[in-house]
């Protein structure tokens, strides 16, 4: 069903969606079933149908019986939710698998900030390659975010990995995703950050190691300078 | 607005601004919060049209309005939230029935704090007249989101409103000042001023779910208020209580608010419960199925609702073990509501339905209002919630909780008084064009916006150009339908606004009682005059006693004698 709406590109993409099919199963039962009986009551029960209403109190052990018992069955639904919700939740949010690759996202206002940590694999370093509103990662790797947010809060959102995370400005927050499928695909902000709220869209580009490769190859060079001239500027700012 | 003086016994014919203005009587006041909520709520509908237009038809020229530029639509989106939840539905559901109820249903002349009343009126027009005012001063309205998350809300550097920002802040404060001393005086009223006889069970349930929705609004304000304060010092004196730089922590916004964000769902929730429960009980000549039941998830539900806050900051930066808790309690919110929801179902069982416009809306209500709960079940469930947080399926969700709330809910409740409130009927035939068209269209405005948001739509985005996945054909097809029975909805309304000021002159004559109904506003006259009762009614039973076996009639008056 969601996947058949939006792409699922990453490796908990499918468990999401399968808690958001469990639910809409459940409560689809229940509505469906709250709705025959509130429908059929309605027909059936009318002034001309039904002239004479019926005195009950709803107050005794008998009457009370049938909504009580429906009871029951909400709690262990609740109880069946709650778990698998649950389980998603930890596996995305409550655990990191160890990182292949760390990549830093930065949101200010109104563009996203990426910095790859080039061909070394380590953030901080001269290779590392900082790009604007577009993001470049290897299929089926493992990766770890650093996530900040420079101004006000941010939110990086890539709805076909079903992954959502407010940055907050003086935090870092570390979350992880793993892409199984390889294209162009959206990142949104997706919590409200000024009058730039609305055009804050990135693009994230799923590639095979070797076109990732290449990417890495084709802005070496550039970045490397540009890095030891950004590093050259903070020097020469501090030193004012 | 005629108000027959003849058996005034209390006072003196009033001059115009005194009766209007300056009036201590319940029944004014309660007229003053229904105008202005009227007022208010066209103009949040109005906001509603113009920005739902610009993303059916990005960058044209609304109609009425002009072109809406993405400072223009964040404005419009946050005003358009803020409004419906204080500035209409709360002076409608709580202050305005509450006002006109409860001295009339408890059988006495007026609230016991009559001047308090008054202020609390005057504060909150204050209030409307400073969150109008925020348009027009320079750099126009706050358009940080109705949740004024900070470091946006509380650095004029961010979000471009140094005014609008401060004032939006003030109006909402005063807001609540004015509920807080409207609800003193429902529970202080309410606690004391019952009629001879009148027992706890005794009490009709709206004037409990009104009480209820007082004490959590009065419960959970007083951190929010606090905030306020502080993000008002962030905002003109740089203290820095959300400013991670000074050490402060914006998080700590997101909890003062939403620890009264949550409970305010509630608090506007009950009442429309309580309208719906006399209602339905009216027209369906029936009992309401197991009082205490309700009362007791009623109270169950409004405690639960302290402890859920949190699941609006799921991935908001909060210790991620802390949603496992949070979503618990958020779950298990689902038992009172399911029971409440069973109760009313059961309260069908039997009856003899009439369906009188008032009872149309009753109903309208419970249907749409399952489809809100169930739907909160994929937000409050913290697996699904990654998903869809900030998309349009929570607008989506969160509207069919509050449309059913404050609009089915409120025009039940309308439909129904409106004989007490000015002692004429509305016209049946418009009020049935109002009822389906309103119902009809609100579905088509938001069922679409429950797909588009599973697609992808965030919320707060003025032009889904700028978002190649979400800009495909289907999904622009979607939400100009949308917009289409935005429009279509606002239009249905004009019959009911024709049928609300032309009946007030022109409509049939009610008389005392003319839904044959037991609760005790119906003993005064319509409408009642200066001090309501004639003489002050006692009451002898429960106020749901409809078709008793062995009676002639098929109701029996809380304040008959055997």
């Amino acid at each position: 069903m969601m996947e058949q709406i939006i792409t699922q590109a990453s490796s908990y993409a499918a468990q999401i969606d399968n808690v958001i099919h469990l639910i809409a199963a459940i409560v689809g039962v229940w509505l469906a079933v709250a709705f025959y009986v509130f429908f059929s009551f309605i027909f059936k029960y009318t002034r001309k149908r039904h002239p004479k209403a019926a005195y009950i109190t709803g107050e005794t052990h008998e009457d009370g019986k049938w909504v009580h018992r429906a009871h029951f069955v909400v709690i262990a639904c609740d109880v069946v939710i709650l778990v698998f919700a649950a389980m998603a939740w930890h596996h995305v949010k409550q655990q990191l698998p160890p990182a292949e690759a760390t990549i830093r996202i930065v949101g200010q206002q109104w563009a996203w900030k990426f910095t790859d940590p080039g061909l070394d694999n380590q953030l901080d370093t001269v290779d590392d390659i900082n790009t604007i509103d577009e993001l470049h990662v290897k299929v089926n790797t493992v990766y770890h975010f650093k996530l900040e947010a420079k101004d006000v809060l941010h939110s990086f959102s890539v709805p076909v990995f079903r992954l959502k995370q407010d940055a907050i400005p003086g935090r870092v927050i570390t979350g992880w995703f793993k892409p199984t499928k390889t294209g162009e695909y959206d990142i949104q902000c997706a919590e409200m950050c000024g009058i730039g709220h609305g055009v804050m869209a990135a693009k994230i580009v799923v590639e095979t190691p070797e076109a990732h490769a290449a990417w890495l190859e084709q802005h070496k060079s550039q970045n490397i300078t540009q890095n030891i001239k950004t590093k050259n500027l903070k020097k020469l700012a501090i030193n004012k | 607005m005629t108000i027959d003086h003849a058996h005034d016994t209390h006072h003196h014919e009033e001059g115009f601004f005194k009766k209007y203005f300056w009036s201590t009587d319940h029944k004014m006041i309660a007229k003053q919060y229904l105008f202005t909520g009227m007022f208010m709520g066209l103009m949040g509908g109005f906001f509603a049209y113009a920005l739902r237009m610009q993303q059916a038809f990005p960058g044209k020229t609304v109609p009425l309005y002009g072109v809406v530029t993405p400072t223009l639509y964040n404005a419009l989106a946050t005003n358009h939230g803020t409004i419906m939840i204080f500035w209409f539905a709360m002076p409608v559901l709580i202050a305005a029935f509450g006002n006109y109820l409860i001295p009339l249903m408890i059988g006495v002349d007026d609230m016991v704090f009559p001047r308090i009343n008054r202020l609390s009126y005057q504060v909150f027009l204050l209030s409307a007249i400073v969150l109008i005012a925020s348009f027009f001063v320079p750099g126009g309205a706050f358009g940080g989101a109705w949740t004024a998350y900070p470091p946006l809300s509380a650095n004029a550097n961010y979000n471009l409103t140094p005014w609008g920002a401060s004032l939006w802040l003030v109006a909402v404060a005063l807001e609540f000042v004015a509920f807080l001393l409207g609800g003193i005086n429902f529970i202080t009223t309410f606690m004391n001023s019952r009629a001879p006889g009148m027992k706890m069970f005794d009490i009709p349930m709206v004037l409990w779910t009104i009480i209820i929705a007082s004490i959590l609004f009065m419960a959970s304000v007083g951190p929010l208020i606090a905030g306020a304060i502080m993000l008002l010092f962030d905002q003109t004196m740089s203290i820095g209580f959300f400013d991670p730089a000074k050490g402060g922590d914006p998080v700590l916004w997101q909890h003062l608010f939403w620890f009264f964000g949550h409970p305010e769902v509630y608090v506007v929730l009950l009442p429309a419960m309580g309208i719906v429960a006399e209602v339905i009980t009216v027209f369906a000549r029936k009992k309401l199925f197991g009082y205490k039941t309700v009362f007791y998830t009623m109270v169950g539900t409004g405690a639960l609702s302290f402890v859920v806050w949190a699941h609006h900051q799921f991935i908001a930066g909060i210790d991620p073990r802390m949603a496992n808790l949070f979503t618990i309690t958020t779950v298990l919110i689902s038992i009172p509501i399911a029971e409440m929801c069973f109760v009313y179902i059961a309260t069908l069982y039997k009856a003899s339905i009439e369906f009188s416009t008032a009872m149309l809306f009753a109903l309208a209500f419970l249907a749409e209002f399952f489809i809100g709960g169930v739907t909160g079940i994929f937000l409050g469930a913290s697996g699904s919630d990654i998903y869809f947080h900030d998309t349009y399926f929570v607008v989506a969700h969160f509207h069919y909780t509050f449309v059913p709330i404050a609009i089915i809910g409120v025009m039940a409740g309308l439909y129904f008084w409106y004989p007490k409130m000015f002692g004429r009927m509305m016209d049946e035939k418009l009020g049935k064009i109002h009822f389906w068209g309103t119902v009809i269209s609100f579905n088509c405005i938001f069922i679409p916006l429950f797909y588009t948001g599973a697609a992808g739509d965030q919320r707060r985005i003025y032009n889904y150009q700028n978002f190649p996945h979400t800009n495909t054909e289907f999904l622009s097809d979607l939400r100009t339908f949308a917009t289409i029975s935005m429009v279509s909805m606002l239009l249905f309304q004009i019959p009911f606004l024709y049928n609300f000021f032309v009946s007030m002159k022109k409509g049939k004559v009610a008389g005392k009682n003319p839904w044959k109904s037991n609760t005790l506003e119906w003993v005064a006259d319509s409408p009642p005059p200066h001090g309501n009762f004639k003489e002050l009614p006692e009451v002898y039973r429960p106020p749901y006693e409809y078709s008793v076996p062995g009676r002639a009639q098929d109701y029996w008056p809380q304040n008959e004698k055997a």
